[in-house]
């Protein structure tokens, strides 16, 4: 019985890996998008949100999208709300293209990514330079955009394989 | 052509309205509620404070509880680091030590009769109060610099203390809450502060790049500033006392001949590195009325 609860809970934990991986990434201080690393950055949780967002709505809930954006402008320092206001955009606009898609391919979803991106990173620092007063580095912002829709297709496929794994094909 | 913008308008009320399938919560209620979170964040009422610097504090120390193992190696890295470097600084540190004890001597002289001519002349003194405080946080976004400190306003820290690391500036108190507070560095686009150059007097703004670095502005351009100069606090506007140290100028940027590099010119590297720091000292400096 024992060991039969703890396959349960082991399972449990690996379904969880993309929200764990969400609250870990806007948690912790290594959260890929602020290494120290000259001219390379990346936001890992604009990638994570869009995929499961896609391909797995039930994976990430919005709630816990929701919570996370508060949590990452705790801590970078952002007004709190903005973060959350982005992270859900995201989603909404893989929602918008989940449902327009007959057959879904992902070259189609990378490219939708860098229009996701460029939206929702436009919305988020006009507001923050027009109502907040905050000063960008545009290089910066451009290096990290860049970064992430490049990106965005090694962690496709690293997603696709655990999906396989965990969930096992649909068709999505 | 009406047909294929009534299917933009399904799709994008589908993709926002629809409650999908073990979401508790509708997509576009939570946008509003974000966006109702921001609007409030502007206003400052007393119960969004309070509840803002409960959210905060959660949140501070549990990052700092899931920083813990990357901060381990982080620091397990600079500590074997330090120690393959350990002969060269002892040497280094030894020569260094005899010319310190040289000019302590000096600089004690020189403070003494400094305080004497500021009684003559009815100047005021500066006292200071310390606070010694952890960093929690300091998460280098390429937008924001700033550290979390662990004492906020139960030990006394008020918005605008100067933060030092060391003997050197390194940033402000932006944000108190009850137990930690929020510096930002120096190096913050957003930071800008009074400083006067060394030797010349030259007054100034020190800002920050978003960099390592910070820059200085508002100088007239025949205006000449040695390799050598030294940064300090000029202690216009009252927030610092004058003469703390900051940084100095880049003077690997000498040779130079555009517009762009004599822009170089003015950057300032700082004495303290922020990316190592774990204790501060948030001081607020005071006026003694003789």
């Amino acid at each position: 019985m024992g060991k039969f609860k703890d396959i349960t809970f082991f399972k449990r934990i690996i379904a969880n890996i993309p929200i764990l991986l969400l609250f870990i990434s806007v948690l912790n201080e290594f959260d890929f998008n602020y290494l120290e690393i000259k001219f390379f950055a990346f936001n890992f949780p604009f990638i994570l949100i869009f995929y499961w967002s896609l391909k797995k709505t039930e994976v990430l809930g919005y709630g816990y999208i929701f919570i996370a954006g508060l949590i990452n402008d705790v801590v970078i320092g952002f007004p709190i709300g903005i973060s959350s206001f982005c992270y859900l955009l995201i989603c909404g606009f893989a929602a918008y293209l989940k449902n327009i898609t007959l057959r879904p391919s992902l070259l189609k979803d990378w490219l939708f990514f860098l229009f996701t991106i460029l939206a929702t990173n436009s919305i988020m620092y006009s507001l923050l330079v027009l109502f907040f007063g905050f000063e960008i580095n545009y290089n910066k912002l451009l290096i990290n955009l860049s970064f992430t829709f490049l990106l965005y297709i090694l962690f496709a496929y690293i997603f696709d394989m655990y999906h396989k794994l965990v969930f096992g094909r649909t068709n999505d | 052509m009406e047909t294929s913008r009534d299917d933009f308008v399904i799709a994008i009320r589908s993709a926002f309205l629809k409650k999908s399938n073990k979401q508790r919560f509708s997509l576009i209620g939570l946008i509003f509620f974000s966006i109702f979170f921001l609007i409030l964040g502007r206003f400052n009422f007393p119960i969004i404070n309070h509840t803002k610097i409960f959210i905060k504090e959660i949140i501070y120390r549990s990052s700092f509880i899931i920083s813990v193992p990357e901060n381990f190696v982080k620091n397990t890295y600079s500590n074997i680091e330090s120690h393959f470097n350990l002969y060269d600084e002892h040497e280094n540190n030894k020569k260094e030590l005899q010319e310190f004890k040289a000019l302590k001597l000096k600089n004690d002289y020189i403070l003494l009769e400094n305080i004497r001519l500021k009684k003559i002349i009815d100047s005021y003194l500066v006292s200071s109060e310390e606070i010694v405080a952890k960093v929690l946080i300091d998460k280098q976004s390429p937008f924001l610099r700033s550290v979390v400190l662990s004492k906020g306003s139960r030990n006394k820290v008020k918005l605008g203390m100067a933060v030092l690391d060391n003997n050197y500036l390194v940033g402000k108190i932006v944000e108190v809450n009850y137990l930690t507070s929020r510096a930002l560095l120096l190096s913050d686009l957003n930071s800008k502060i009074p400083v006067s150059i060394e030797p010349g007097n030259i007054q100034s703004i020190l800002s920050g790049t978003g960099k390592n670095e910070g820059i200085i502005q508002y100088l007239k351009d025949e205006t000449n500033i040695s390799n050598e100069s030294i940064i300090y606090t000029s202690g216009s506007g009252g927030l610092f006392k004058e003469g703390i140290p900051i940084g100095k100028i880049d003077s690997q940027k000498t040779e130079i001949n555009s517009e762009e590099e004599k822009k170089q010119n003015k950057k300032v590297l700082f004495f303290s590195d922020f990316s190592q720091l774990q204790f501060v000292k948030i001081v607020e400096f005071k006026e003694n009325n003789n």
